[in-house]
């Protein structure tokens, strides 16, 4: 196992430092030094972050933003809430940094409705920063001024989804839409704008401080830095856990003390669920993809209704606009619902694994995408115990 | 000049401008790929997912129709991974739609089934909805059949963005997603204007116009009944597309024949009454602006809004109540025929009115909501008793056996059958404008308008907003006041075109005299009861259709209609007499910004 007292988020940090020192650098060196780093999004999707930065600063405009995406909402998920409870300054200081390396004035933080009660606390910080001109007003006595405004969403999982999440703070339903153009082009008020996850913005100001070289002595070569992973299910201490990327599924369970584990779901309902033969595989870019969630299943655990719950959840949370997501999760649910009575035949499973293929394959957004993989891995690892009850 | 992009599609290599759609790129190519959920007229919106196309370097299939082509690419539109995913998501699609196409007015014109046909389907993957799950909404004009719905949101995209009424939006979210009115109140009660353009962009017969044919025929074969059917100038430059002739191929003549052999009793020319109603606006025109130019009087409100398109006068009543006071108090050409029929044609002929039954062959669904409305009874029962769309009459050609393309060439019945050329171009945007331009312009100065051949240029073509000005010089001793007066007049059709207008006007920043408004994209031509499909091309075709006609006709100018002539001499007196006044103007009501009534 690696050196698990490599921590970052979980270590030292001193309000304002990152913001000054980037100051000092310059916005092109910021960008080169995140992208140097190799940081890549915290959200899901895994983008490297110097580069969308890049893009949205070579975009030319008279206004540009950035966007904290704290709308959290994948089942067994609650890394991002811990950060804005404990840790919101660091947060607004990478906003701060993002807007600096960009050319932003403005950024919004799309708080997830449920976490309603936490605003009151990036309120606080957002003020406290101010008043030590860490925000606002010619920070720090340079020409960066930079704004922080709190958005509360309306509570639909697709918003989380970039788009989506512009979408409904331009005023109209949250759908996502097509790419390209992406928000480093077309954002919020059409204007260029960075969204990131709130995790990912916490790297920021410690990869500005103590440089890209340090912060790739974390992790692996091609999934740098730690991760933060909200831990479930059947284990003796559940919460969050900061690792290196490029932990081993066991590794992860002696540490959460998971033993008996007969599955883990990794990356939450839209994540891989994973069984114990490919325990020693990695859990990063490269292996298997790294989402905030770990929920880990005994031997008790009936794996068709765990599957249930998750398709339940799709079926539910589809905006409903594009075709292989609105009706592909719902017969991947009335199938789940044959499975359940004995009544799906061997030929109509296979006939939804293909469907899965195209949902993944076709659909518009990530949900559509990936709300096949549990289905697809569950029904894979447990076929026998889902076909023969 | 943009910059050219090349592209390789399949094995075909090409070059494109930037930003071109793959969709676009194909078509260049010569290459066909499927669609449902696009639509020319139509904002993007990529979701049915049947246009996927396979593009090097991108890890999942993208939609054809929504992928701006930015730099070089290579598409596949014909590998096994596209051909999959497609036949997924239509089998996805038909699995859950209610597909009992023999009692469907789509059958044969449906996107759903020709894509089907296409790809070969023979059975249902999925579990399959047998039984109907929703409740038919309908109103006068417009029919919703939900368990047709696919939710391509084409409609919405209609209401919202092309014609800015926002009658439908979308409730739910997942698979309960559904197409709905504000708080799901029948469409008969909301603010949809009944322009049907929603219908003509509708791949299925989840939405139709309703169709008053069974009570046609009855009154058809009822040997009581004396059956009237007058036909709009639109219709005959676009009902021969129901008969396999090219969009842009006028058939008036032959479609008389139809009608003759369907069993109307007589065949009138609805642009007679057009010509009525030139007569009766350009009065009321001149009325207005002597009123206002010349005595001061404030209570006469300039400008004056045309009132011939049902769909706009209640797209005003909704949205700009404050403004009814502008709108023309004329009836339409429809209503005004229906008044005169039922009043002078009846007494001349010697038929009960109440023996009579008018039916509106138009291009327009909003009509039948028009004829219902309760101020459209002056003649003392329903003026019009039937509006009927072009698509439904060529039901009722077919249902009669007639082969359109076989039949001889004949005529109007007269009286009331003699249009001119500028009722005629009623069918097009700006033709009501053009029409009293020719006939005002006229009777003011004595001289004919100062415009090539009488085609009035610059308020014609298809761009959403038009205006022209014209000075009146050396007029007639009566109209001494005009002299030297420029008449500035606007042109708009959609209602989209028209919200941004009527928006300037409260600004304040417009000072034309007269502006005519139809609610549907192309005016008339345009309408949602016009054959499906229909397209920018296929508009600017039927337009094409019906200015040529005008060109061949000896009588262009309303004025000088001689049929006119003689019901004002036998009947009516003059224009905006007392008559007039009883039988072809109508008020208006003010309704609410969401609902019929209330707010
Ligand atoms: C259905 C769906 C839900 C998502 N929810 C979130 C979310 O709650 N928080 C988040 O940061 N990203 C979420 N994402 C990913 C975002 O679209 C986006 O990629 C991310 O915010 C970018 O930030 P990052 O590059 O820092 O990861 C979601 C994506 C999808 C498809
Ligand atoms: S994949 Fe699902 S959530 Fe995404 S756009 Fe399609 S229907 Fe909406
Ligand atoms: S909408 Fe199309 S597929 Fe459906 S019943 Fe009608 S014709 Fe058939
Ligand atoms: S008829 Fe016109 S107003 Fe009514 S719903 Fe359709 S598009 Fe909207
Ligand atoms: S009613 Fe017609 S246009 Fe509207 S979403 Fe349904 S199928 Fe599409
Ligand atoms: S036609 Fe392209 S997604 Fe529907």
């Amino acid at each position: 196992m690696k050196n698990e007292k490599k921590k970052i988020l979980f270590g030292e940090f001193v309000t304002g430092a990152g913001l000054a020192r980037a100051l000092e650098m310059g916005a092109g060196k910021v960008v080169d030094e995140v992208k140097a780093s190799k940081l890549r999004g915290r959200g899901g999707a895994g983008f490297p972050t110097g580069l969308k930065w890049e893009l949205t600063a070579k975009q030319e405009s008279d206004e540009k933003f950035v966007i904290c995406n704290a709308d959290e909402g994948e089942p067994g998920t609650f890394k991002d809430r811990l950060l804005l409870m404990e840790q919101p300054e660091k947060i607004l200081e990478g906003m701060a940094i993002a807007g600096f390396a960009i050319g932003a004035a403005r950024g919004f933080v799309y708080l997830r409705g449920e976490y309603i009660y936490l605003r009151k606390i990036l309120e606080d910080a957002i003020v406290s920063m101010t008043e030590r001109n860490f925000l606002g007003k010619n920070i720090q006595d340079s020409d960066f001024s930079f704004d922080v405004e709190i958005f509360l969403g309306a509570g639909a999982y697709v918003c989380g989804e970039e788009f989506a999440l512009i979408s409904s703070m331009n005023g109209y339903r949250g759908e996502p839409r097509n790419k390209p153009p992406y928000p480093s082009e077309v954002g919020f008020r059409d204007k260029p704008t960075v969204v990131n996850n709130v995790e990912t913005l916490c790297y920021v100001p410690y990869i500005v401080t103590k440089g890209s070289e340090w912060f790739k002595e974390h992790g692996t070569q091609a999934s740098t830095g730690t991760k933060l992973f909200s831990v479930s299910g059947d284990v003796k201490h559940p919460g969050v856990y900061e690792l290196e990327l490029g932990i081993t599924v066991n590794q992860l369970l002696t540490e959460v003390s998971g033993e008996g584990a007969k599955s883990v779901q990794v990356g939450g309902a839209s994540g891989l669920n994973v069984a114990e033969k490919d325990f020693d595989k990695p859990i990063c870019f490269e292996g298997l993809p790294p989402g905030g969630s770990i929920i880990v299943f005994n031997h008790k655990r009936d794996m068709l209704h765990v599957l249930k719950n998750f398709m339940e959840f799709f079926v539910e949370e589809s905006c409903g606009q594009c075709t292989p997501c609105r009706e592909g999760n719902y017969r991947l649910l009335e199938g789940v619902k044959m499975l359940e009575k004995g009544e799906c035949s061997v030929r109509y499973l296979k006939e939804l694994e293909a469907l899965c293929d195209v949902m993944k394959d076709s659909a518009k957004c990530g949900l559509g995408q990936t709300s096949p993989n549990a289905f697809l891995s569950i029904v894979e690892n447990f076929k026998t115990e889902i076909l023969y009850r | 000049m943009s910059e050219m992009i090349p592209v390789q599609i399949d094995d075909i290599t090409c070059e494109v401008e930037k930003g071109t759609t793959i969709l676009q790129a194909c078509k260049c190519a010569g290459l066909r790929v499927p669609t449902l959920c696009h639509h020319p007229d139509l904002e993007v919106a990529g979701i049915c997912r049947i246009c996927v196309v396979e593009v090097e370097g991108m890890s999942g299939l993208q939609a054809a129709c929504a992928f701006p082509i930015r730099q070089p690419i290579k598409v596949r539109t014909n590998s096994p991974r596209v051909r999959r995913a497609r036949r997924v998501n239509l089998d996805l699609i038909l699995s859950e739609h209610y597909g009992d196409c023999y009692t469907c007015t789509r059958n044969g014109t449906c996107e759903l089934q020709d894509l089907a046909r296409e790809y070969g389907v023979d059975r249902y993957r999925y579990p399959s909805t047998t039984a109907p799950k929703f409740r038919i909404d309908r109103s006068t004009a417009i029919v919703r059949d939900q368990n047709k719905c696919i939710s391509c949101k084409r409609c919405i995209r209609t209401c919202i963005d092309l014609q800015q009424v926002s009658a439908l939006e979308t409730a739910n979210r997942g698979h309960d997603v559904l197409i709905q009115t504000a708080f799901n109140k029948p469409i008969s009660e909301v603010v949809c204007i009944n322009c049907g353009q929603c219908i003509n962009r509708c791949p299925t017969g989840a939405l139709r116009s309703n169709m008053p044919n069974e009570l046609i025929w009855q009154a058809i074969d009822d040997p009581e009944k004396h059956v009237i059917i007058q036909t709009a100038p639109s219709p005959r430059a676009a009902i021969g597309e129901e008969f396999g002739y090219e969009p842009g191929t006028s058939v008036t003549k032959k479609l008389n024949a139809a009608l003759r052999r369907v069993g109307f009793d007589s065949i009138f020319d609805t642009n007679f009454a057009a010509d009525l109603t030139i007569m009766e606006e350009g009065t009321e025109l001149l009325t207005r602006l002597k009123k206002a130019l010349v005595d001061g009087d404030s209570s006469v409100k300039v400008p004056m809004f045309t009132s011939c398109s049902p769909g706009w006068v209640k797209y005003i009543e909704h949205y700009y109540p404050e403004y009814l006071d502008h709108l023309s108090t004329c009836k339409s050409p429809q209503q005004m025929f229906g008044a005169i029929l039922k009043t002078y044609y009846a007494k001349k002929i010697g038929v009960n009115p109440d023996k009579m039954v008018v039916v509106a062959l138009m291009p327009c669904v909003a009509k039948k909501f028009e004829c219902n409305r309760p101020e459209m009874t002056d003649s003392g029962g329903k003026d019009v008793d039937f509006g009927l769309t072009t698509r439904e009459m060529a039901v009722l050609i077919k249902e009669s056996g007639i082969h359109l393309k076989d039949l001889p060439d004949e005529d109007f019945d007269h009286p009331l059958g003699l249009g001119s050329g500028a009722g005629l171009i009623f069918g097009a945007t700006g033709g009501v404008m053009e029409a009293a331009i020719r006939s005002v312009y006229e009777i003011v100065t004595g001289r004919p308008v100062p415009f090539k051949g009488l085609d009035v240029t610059p308020i014609r073509g298809m761009e959403g907003i038009r205006d022209a000005a014209l000075t009146i010089e050396n007029p007639l001793p009566e109209y001494q006041w005009l002299d030297g007066i420029t008449l500035k007049v606007a042109v708009a059709h959609g209602t989209a075109n028209a919200k941004l207008l009527m928006e300037r006007l409260k600004e304040g920043t417009l000072d034309y005299h007269f502006i005519e408004v139809m609610a549907c994209p192309g005016g008339c031509l345009g309408g949602g009861g016009q054959p499906i499909p229909t397209s920018p091309e296929i508009r600017a075709a039927r337009a094409r259709a019906i200015y040529a006609e005008d060109h061949e006709l000896v009588l262009r100018k309303s004025h000088e209609n001689p049929e006119i002539n003689q019901l004002y001499a036998e009947f009516l007196g003059e224009p905006l007499g007392h008559l007039s006044h009883k039988l072809l103007h109508t008020h208006y009501t003010p309704r609410g910004r969401f609902f019929l009534e209330g707010i």
